[in-house]
């Protein structure tokens, strides 16, 4: 890639809202994932207790379960809102930026 | 508890990616298994038979290294998928949950965690920058020769670490399911992998994955919906009868046990799972095989989910054990319930399988175990010999002026040179507690690769004196504290007492490797430091928009 190319992309103002915007996206949801899981590994180690209690009268099941359940379940669905994004609007950007720099 | 420890130890050990089971101490071989070993005999001629059909589709190095950028994103989802389920994951995972129940669904979150996070930050920016090899995007603007050569030996450590776990644990394996020697698998995987790689390359190596991943996904979904049938269509209806079964003990099941209980180790742990998966050569190299960054996006999303999906029903089967295994006696040693399991603490999901399908679904489940051990060190292997032909042969001893064909054939003598080693150290640690070398190699790869290759994609400031010092820090402290830790300390030298008390380094080590690397980097004040500090710019825009990303070629 040619010197003109980059200077060319990096001019381009859609080229820095694709950065900030890509960059405020992928950190947040980033950081969603490793802060509930982080803060759920805390409560492992400093309040076991609180993850036995049952999910209802009657029942078996400790809240522990649903929580990991939800916390996988949940991870992989930001990862599909993520791409939805990404694929999406991120994508047309690129188009855009890369055909206006071979201009 | 001391099978619960085992257990986990074994998954830790293992983590996850595709370790294989019983890597802790030895095992007794059991009687010879006909129907495991032809089904495991049609597995590999199926194999075969893909490898020749992809050994006429790899003609250039792009289709050896990377399937020539033309996996879709979907295959690369399942191939992903295939390279993190293990026979580990299997056996272990649903032996952790049969021994402590919660706990195994707390492993099996850390290991999943890494996921969303290599989604969201590395991704699309591996598959823009990268060509055939991760070192190819920490040299991007650094000094080639010397980063290269660092980030080759980096992905070969990791590489020679893992390869060993594996082979010990396809020995182990093959007496534990097929009731056949040690030595014969650790023959049989060495020279099959050489035939996957040196005829197939990635287009083989990548197919080898999927189907095993298909088969594991089968295998475990299936035996998840005959338990069910037995003990009822709800989760809560299994849990009930787990905790009943496991008497006074039950409710033990539903929380928290000691596993995880010291922070420290805990975070320790999960750093070096989340961080050194993303740092580990063969799965990063399988971002290089799909043609742009939206199928690179894509292969994460469906690897995530398939992995996600395999890990709750993986754990869900671990429950349903407890009450049809755990009150069988004819799985026990001596029929004695709660007593020793038949074959060792790993096998209830093997059990499991002999009591709801009978030695068919057993067979199946064996030979699927196996076949995994097959398909992870093809991938480990490929990964190898790309840093011996590409990085450090073509790259740094070559400079660039090496002809394909030329660096195709050396591709594949390193191909073959690794398998041989690899079945040479498989024999050499044969009956070895190999535990450590999954903390070494994921240590390695969180505080030498990961620290280097996200430094290098996000931070101008990144220098190449800064890189070498971060990631050599990363690898002394890493290697330091692991033969300073309980695995090696206590376990292989026999000392009383470890002087580190753990044994996941990446907490330590990781944080060094970064701190390092930052700090020598902005003492850099050479003008070759300001040159590539200067290079960064034109690196994001590729990074950002893939202009200029080696591309899909044509089949």
């Amino acid at each position: 890639m040619s010197n003109s190319v980059t200077e060319k992309v990096r001019s381009n103002p859609k080229f820095s809202e694709l950065k900030s915007k890509r960059a405020r996206f992928a950190w947040t949801l980033a950081a969603i994932v490793l802060g509930v899981y982080y803060s759920f590994m805390m409560v492992v180690a400093f309040a076991p207790k609180s993850l036995t209690a049952k999910i209802g009268e009657g029942w078996t099941l400790s809240i522990g379960y649903p929580i990991v359940a939800v916390i996988i379940v949940g991870a992989w669905l930001l990862t599909g809102l993520y791409i939805r994004r990404a694929n999406g609007e991120f994508e047309t950007l690129t188009r855009d930026i890369v055909s206006e720099a071979k201009k | 508890m001391r099978r619960a420890l085992t257990a986990a130890a074994l998954l830790a050990a293992s983590a996850l990616p595709a370790v294989a089971a019983g890597i802790e101490g030895q095992v007794q071989q059991q009687p010879i298994n006909v129907i495991a070993i032809g089904m495991f005999v049609a597995f590999v001629f199926f194999t075969l038979g893909i490898t020749w059909w992809a050994s006429k589709r790899t003609r250039s190095a792009a289709d050896f290294y990377t399937a020539g950028g033309g996996i879709t994103g979907v295959q690369n989802g399942w191939a992903i998928a295939g390279d993190y389920m293990s026979a580990a994951t299997l056996l272990g995972l649903s032996a952790l949950v049969y021994s402590s129940g919660y706990d195994g669904f707390l492993y099996a979150t850390g290991f999943f965690v890494g996921w969303p996070v290599i989604m969201f930050l590395l991704a699309e920016r591996l598959r823009n920058l990268g060509k055939f090899t991760f070192a190819d995007i920490a040299s991007y603007r650094l000094d080639k020769s010397k980063v290269r050569t660092f980030a080759a030996v980096g992905s070969l450590t990791v590489v020679c670490f893992y390869l060993i776990v594996q082979m010990v644990g396809a020995g182990q394996l093959i007496q534990l399911l097929f009731g056949l020697p040690y030595n014969y698998a650790v023959v049989l995987v060495g020279v099959l992998m050489i035939v996957y790689v040196t005829f197939g390359g990635m287009v083989a190596t990548t197919w080898v994955q999927i189907i095993k991943a298909g088969l594991l996904l089968l295998g475990g979904t299936l035996l998840l919906i005959l338990a069910m049938f037995k003990l009822g269509f709800s989760v809560e209806g299994i849990a009930r009868q787990a905790v009943a079964a496991r008497g006074a003990a039950g409710e033990a099941l539903m929380g928290p046990g000691k596993l995880l209980a010291d922070p420290v180790t805990a975070v320790s742990l999960s750093l070096g799972l989340v961080f050194g998966n993303a740092g580990l050569p063969h799965i990063m190299m399988r971002f290089f095989t799909v043609p742009n960054a939206k199928e690179a996006r894509k292969s994460v999303f469906v690897a995530t989910g398939l992995i996600g999906f395999f890990f709750l029903v993986v754990c869900t089967v671990g429950l349903a054990a407890i009450s049809i295994v755990g009150t069988d006696p004819q799985f026990f040693e001596g029929g004695k319930l709660g007593g020793k399991l038949i074959g060792g603490g790993n096998m209830p999901v093997m059990h499991l399988a002999k009591a709801l399908g009978g030695d068919i679904f057993l067979g199946f489940l064996s030979a699927v175990a196996f076949a995994t051990i097959l398909a992870v060190v093809a991938g480990l292997a490929l990964a190898g010999a790309s840093a011996i032909a590409h990085d450090l042969y073509a790259g740094v001893i070559a400079k660039g002026t090496a002809t394909e064909a030329k660096e195709m054939r050396v591709s594949k003598i390193a191909t073959i040179a690794i398998g041989v080693v690899a079945i040479f150290l498989g024999i050499a640690f044969k009956d070895q507690n190999v535990a450590f070398l999954v903390a070494l190699a994921f240590g390695v790869a969180a505080s030498v690769n990961f620290p280097v290759l996200l430094l290098s994609m996000y931070w101008r400031g990144l220098t190449t004196n800064g890189a070498l010092a971060g990631g050599i820090a990363g690898l002394i402290c890493a290697v330091t504290l692991v033969v300073l830790s309980p695995a090696v300390w206590v376990k292989v030298l026999g000392n009383a007492q470890a002087i580190f008390p753990i044994d996941h380094p990446a907490l330590f080590s990781m944080t060094l490797a970064f701190v390092v690397a930052f700090v020598v980097s902005k003492l850099d004040g050479s003008a070759q430091a300001e040159a590539e500090r200067a290079a960064f710019d034109e690196q994001d825009v590729r990074a950002e928009t893939g202009i200029g990303a080696a591309g899909a070629t044509a089949h």
